[in-house]
């Protein structure tokens, strides 16, 4: 029997406490749903190499940004940028996470995904309730060859806050006057026609019911629910499917190098190959963490998920940032956040 | 009596004898007892009172912003910031009315039958039955409702409803619309549903509570089934009925996400019954979250107000009608 002399029991206690530190943090962040399929992949993936354990709520971005500045969360996840006065104010930081694209969704029996071809300027009209039918001149000129049906179109809107509405309708404002004067961008505006449905998953199921209604909604919401989406023609006048190949076009025409915290909207991208409504989704930190353990597991799980995570998000159908990019947040990590 | 003989000599002691100890400890308790149950109830009051005061003062900013406006208005601009709250209360007050509406007479129905026709080893099932409707969770029926319910009224209710009764004359615009599956009449159906239960069980209740004698006299007076019920047994229970209905009516008026499923969140305004509409509680609940400038949080707790000062003018009418009524009777 060891004799538990006072020096060996003080020693005992102390490496009990000392392995005690060593214990998994659980790191909560909160927001857009535009990103929740891929955070919620890459914390499976993360929690396997590593003992922290990352908890992410998607309740949109807007209130994702409410929680992060109430400090509710460790992160904060939105798809519309913080302007540079509200990230001053707050204390905070910002820096893209992955880019994704989002699509337009449609129940149009007879027209097989893929096979419908919109641009923006038809989108806004439909969008806005100009165009009611599916069989609208318009839609015909576009699409020669597929039989448009003369059923009543019904639009499927966003009910909340969202930053996937924020890029969908940043993207109708670049590419139609009559939207931009009219309802505008922003995560909730006026929609003038149509359904409202709760989260990426509302509005795909929406979709999904009713027949001849359009929506719009993050890429791997459709593919993963396999509904229909349609081509669009992009700036270069070219039609174009949505896929990781576009999005990446988009992202690597983007000018990263002159946006001040990484504000930058890359809808209407100017590339060949560019799907038009590409976007990326910004993660909010306190440059000061409130919580230093916790703040130094999230950026350790997102050193993590820039460097080694390409590959879920590829699964996923979203677009890894290129290297570039991964090392420009690194500086700004470095520069901006103190640990 | 041992302590008594020590003193008898000096001083005549105020002694209780043991009935009158118990005496005392009654009213003791008694009072205390009356105490705590007016606590409870004055806790029951001060909870309303704060709550309408609490939502009055969140909502003060947007009522101060808008005035009379607010409840006329039916704009829902976030980006802009213009509220009204015209869409939200019509969307309410129309569901729960044709949630009333279809619910009811099937309460009643079910009421009746489970009291008066129904052999006795039917009673059990059906009462369980209904029983069971009410512990459903609200989400679960919005879930039915959008999945099971809202394709079926899609593809066979809607384009019969529009054919047929949106030709008619007067009332044809309130059913046409394109055949969604989700809208106000769907929203109307469900909540019918979920608020049926809770009318069946107090109904129930005082039906059998009538006395045993009155029926009885009636039916030798050879009264039917049918008059005995209409003319006897719901004058009797009038008042608890209607106090029965109005607590469906309540259900319906905050039902939340039931009706956030099934409604279709839209905030135009249409009289049209196949339309999609909102109602205060789904708006609350899509945009609270994210609300994040005071004018349109505040402008949702204004909702929440409202909702109340609905509530409380339903009650009031209810209460109103109930005294006419019971005025004519000569009671």
């Amino acid at each position: 029997m060891i004799l538990l002399t006072k020096k060996r029991l003080s020693l005992l206690l102390a490496s009990m406490c000392l392995s005690g530190m060593a214990h998994a943090v659980d790191v909560t962040g909160a927001g857009s749903s535009f990103v929740f399929p891929v955070i919620s992949k890459w914390s499976q993936e993360y929690s396997k190499s590593a003992d922290n354990r990352v908890n992410y709520q998607s309740i949109g971005s807007g209130g994702g940004i409410a929680q992060i500045k109430a400090a509710t969360v460790d992160f904060g996840a939105s798809d519309a940028p913080m302007s540079a006065d509200d990230l001053k104010a707050g204390g905070l930081g910002q820096f893209p996470s992955v880019i994704g694209g989002i699509v337009p969704i449609y129940n149009i029996e007879g027209v097989e995904s893929g096979k419908l071809k919109l641009d923006g300027q038809s989108l806004a009209d439909i969008f806005q309730g100009k165009i009611t039918k599916w069989n609208d001149p318009a839609l015909v000129a576009l699409n020669p060859g597929v039989s448009l049906p003369a059923t009543a179109i019904t639009v499927v809107h966003r009910s909340d806050g969202s930053g996937t509405s924020f890029n969908f309708t940043s993207y109708l404002a670049k590419v139609s006057d009559a939207w931009k004067s009219g309802p505008g961008t922003g995560s909730a505006v006026q929609w003038p026609v149509g359904v409202g449905g709760k989260g990426n998953e509302g509005v795909a199921a929406y979709v999904k019911q009713i027949k001849g209604s359009i929506g719009y909604v993050e890429y791997s919401y459709a593919t993963q629910n396999k509904i229909s989406y349609s081509q669009l023609k992009n700036a270069a006048g070219k039609f174009i499917e949505p896929n990781a190949k576009a999005f990446a076009a988009a992202a690597d025409t983007a000018d990263w190098a002159s946006a001040k915290d990484f504000n930058l909207i890359m809808t209407n991208a100017p590339g060949d190959a560019a799907w038009p409504i590409t976007a990326t989704t910004w993660i909010i930190m306190y440059k000061q963490p409130k919580n230093a353990e916790k703040s130094a597991a999230a950026f350790d799980f997102f050193k993590w998920s820039l460097e080694k995570g390409q590959s879920q998000a590829e699964a996923l159908e979203y677009v890894a940032l290129p290297k570039s990019l991964v090392s420009k947040i690194e500086d700004y990590w470095k520069t901006e956040f103190t640990k | 009596m041992t302590e008594n003989t020590q003193y008898m000599s000096a001083v005549i002691p105020d002694v209780e004898s043991e009935s009158e100890k118990r005496a005392a400890r009654d009213h003791r308790h008694d009072a205390w007892f009356r105490r705590t149950m007016l606590g409870a109830a004055l806790l029951v009051l001060v909870l309303l009172a704060s709550i309408a005061g609490s939502t009055l003062w969140g909502g003060a900013l947007a009522f101060k912003t808008f005035g009379f406006e607010f409840l006329t208005s039916s704009e829902w601009d976030v980006v802009n910031g213009k509220f009204g709250a015209l869409v939200p209360i019509y969307g309410t007050l129309v569901t729960s009315f044709l949630a009333l509406l279809i619910a009811v007479p099937v309460s009643f129905g079910i009421a009746i039958f489970l009291t008066e026709v129904a052999p006795p080893w039917l009673r059990m099932p059906i009462a369980s039955a209904v029983e069971l409707l009410a512990g459903i969770p609200s989400i679960i029926y919005g879930m039915w409702g959008l999945f099971v319910f809202g394709p079926f009224m899609a593809e066979n209710m809607a384009p019969w409803i529009n054919d047929n009764l949106g030709a008619l004359p007067l009332i044809g615009p309130i059913f046409q619309g394109p055949p969604l599956g989700i809208g106000m009449l769907t929203a109307g159906i469900v909540l019918a549903i979920m608020i049926t239960p809770f009318i069946t069980s107090v109904m129930q209740e005082v039906f059998r509570s009538v006395p045993v004698a009155l029926k009885e006299s009636a039916y030798a007076l050879g009264g039917t089934t049918w008059e005995v019920v209409w003319d006897i047994v719901l004058p009797y229970t009038r008042s608890a009925v209607v106090g029965g209905i109005f607590l469906g009516l309540g259900r319906a008026l905050g039902e939340t996400m039931a009706v956030t499923f099934v409604l279709g969140n839209a905030h135009q305004f249409s009289a049209s019954l196949m339309m999609p509409s909102s109602s205060i509680a789904s708006v609350i609940a899509n945009e609270f979250s994210e609300a994040y400038t005071d004018l349109h949080r505040s402008a949702l707790i204004a909702l929440g107000f409202l909702l109340f000062v609905v509530t409380f003018i339903v009650l009031a009418l209810a209460r109103l009608m109930l005294s006419r009524l019971s005025r004519k009777e000569g009671v």
